[in-house]
């Protein structure tokens, strides 16, 4: 089944023609409307007319998430203000967040891909979509709920939290498609256990699964919790938001990232040489048919390769294997990106608190929990248990506030934190050990 | 009139209780009395010890947070009642106890209190204003 039968499966030779020409045609705009890639254009020595092939996409230069802060708010913008219908915006380094823009006609791209990802899951009109991702300035709610009614599914716009009428809701309105993160699936399955509810009783046909890493371990537990079939989404703001690329039901082998709007390249993050099919490396994206704020070589920082192989469901497009790390250290806490360096700067922000922290990360029922540990020097140090509580309850509340991530502060003493030689270890993740 | 006191920040793990006594036990400093104040992840030790600068010195070398922190030392007659006649003589001048824990020996027929305020020098004056006695640090150091 098709959303868009015509794209989705055109033939390789005109997905590439198709994407050459739009690709000049990007960048012929941001070379005229966006400084900043004005700038790095003429320092790369490439205009949109020494595009022939391609192959020219190596000669772009890249953008890095810091360009998208430095540009903040809307210096990336391709547009004027009055064509933006749409601002999204994603969690930042020192509280400032990284914001998009769309046009009307990047809403209804973006509609058109999240809708042709549920029918590629096993979607259909007539189904009844539970859409668990947060509503807000986060893309997750909002990218998939116009993906839903484009397709004329009948979207539940849940948005994340109160698990309890997640589930009553789910169980009286007979949701039949799940979409949130995978971890939030399993901890509501396990929370309707509790009040003697059984996932597997319930209509729930299909999951589509994002915005954190998970395992092919994971889908089997949750397709064997919930009843349904799993299938494994990918996007990110900054290109889109959900459904830059989805696992087809058919196969459930890699992710098809919707070529015919972006080209997907993989590179050694370090030498930043474009790798070859199968060789695990760095996504780096281009979109190419984006108006409100289009990207050239957007390095995602994500892990994966890359496949051309044709795939049984009949999608041309281009399959990426499922995340497997970053090539920067940014956390996934269920589904909210974090940085250590934001941690550290809330933490630098408190008075007394010296630059000795440790993160924490380990998933328990199910659900991330972020432990940050801060050393008590003498200049924290309170003999009063209440000041030393208010001290962890402070930083806890920053934290939520600025990075929406719910934290426990624990107070350690000095030096229980290993001091390495070089960079120290701040990020203790047991989640994929177990 | 106030006591010297020193306060240890301790996590919660196994052993650590044991280490700070052994190191002030080996640098020959004698506790006098003690309270643990504890939460689930971290624990205060207080301490009133004969030598309260040397206790410091070996416990700060051996890497643990420790200050310094006055409290006062109050002589409670040793009936029923004795306790509550100072906590409302306090409580009338609008004294603010934060914390307090019994010296473990007695001082002739009397017990021994000891007591963080929020206003030290207001509850000495308070106290000693209502005829209490409030002990100096030497007493209680050798005692």
């Amino acid at each position: 089944m098709f959303f868009n039968e015509e794209f989705e499966t055109l033939p390789r030779e005109a997905l590439e023609a198709l994407q050459l020409k739009r690709l000049k045609a990007m960048v012929a705009r941001v070379e005229k409307s966006v400084p900043f890639y004005k700038d790095a254009l003429a320092k790369a020595g490439v205009t949109s007319d020494s595009i022939k092939t391609l192959a020219d996409l190596q000669r772009l230069p890249f953008t890095y998430k810091q360009d998208m802060r430095d540009s903040y708010p809307y210096n990336l913008f391709a547009v004027p203000m009055e064509d933006i219908v749409r601002i999204h915006a994603s969690s930042g380094t020192t509280g400032k967040p990284t914001v998009v823009g769309y046009t009307r006609k990047d809403i209804e791209t973006w509609s058109e891909l999240m809708a042709r990802s549920f029918v590629a899951a096993g979607v259909h009109k007539g189904d009844i979509i539970h859409n668990s991702y947060g509503y807000g300035l986060f893309t997750g709610g909002l990218g998939a709920h116009y993906g839903a009614e484009r397709l004329g599914a009948s979207v539940i716009p849940m948005s994340g939290g109160n698990t309890k009428k997640q589930i009553m809701i789910m169980q009286d309105f007979g949701s039949t498609v799940l979409t949130c993160t995978p971890s939030y699936s399993l901890f509501m399955a396990e929370a309707a256990r509790e009040e003697g509810i059984d996932f597997r009783d319930l209509k729930l046909r299909v999951g589509i699964f994002g915005a954190e890493p998970w395992s092919e371990e994971m889908r089997r537990d949750i397709e064997g919790k919930l009843n349904l079939s799993a299938v494994d989404i990918y996007g990110l703001s900054e290109i889109m938001g959900p459904g830059v690329a989805i696992e087809c039901c058919e196969a459930k082998k890699g992710l098809h990232v919707w070529e015919d709007h972006f080209i997907p390249e993989i590179i050694n993050p370090e030498t930043c040489e474009v790798l070859p099919e199968g060789q695990m490396g760095e996504l780096v994206i281009t979109t190419i048919t984006k108006e409100g704020i289009p990207l050239i070589r957007y390095r995602t920082r994500d892990i994966t390769s890359i496949t051309y192989e044709p795939c049984v469901c009949g999608r041309t497009h281009a399959r990426i294997a499922r995340m497997s790390g970053r090539s920067d250290d940014m956390l996934i806490i269920r589904g909210v990106n974090v940085f250590p360096s934001q941690i550290e700067a809330i933490l630098m922000g408190v008075e007394g608190v010296e630059p000795h922290y440790v993160l924490i990360v380990e998933r328990k029922d199910n659900l991330d929990t972020l432990e940050v540990q801060v050393e008590v020097g003498e200049n924290l140090f309170s003999d009063e248990i209440k000041h030393l509580q208010a001290l962890s309850a402070k930083i806890e509340k920053q934290i939520k506030e600025m990075l929406g991530v719910t934290c426990r502060v624990r107070l350690v003493e000095p030096k229980s934190i290993t001091r390495s030689e070089g960079k120290a270890k701040r990020v203790i993740d047991n989640r994929n050990k177990a | 009139m106030h006591v010297e006191q020193i306060s240890i920040f301790i996590e919660n793990k196994f052993g650590r209780l044991a280490e700070v006594t052994r190191i002030l036990g080996d640098a020959g400093v004698n506790i006098r009395t003690l309270s643990l104040a504890d939460t689930s992840d971290f624990g205060i030790l207080r301490l009133i010890v004969n030598d309260t600068e040397k206790a410091r010195t070996v416990l700060k070398e051996r890497g643990f947070t420790v200050s310094k922190t006055e409290v006062v030392a109050v002589e409670i007659p040793d009936r029923p009642g004795g306790l509550a006649d100072i906590l409302q003589v306090l409580d009338a001048d609008g004294i603010n106890v934060e914390y307090m824990y019994a010296f473990v020996e007695r001082c002739g027929e009397n017990a021994v209190m000891i007591f963080r305020f929020d206003e030290t020098q207001k509850a000495i004056a308070t106290l000693t204003g209502k005829s209490f006695n409030v002990l100096p640090g030497e007493r209680l150091y050798s005692m």
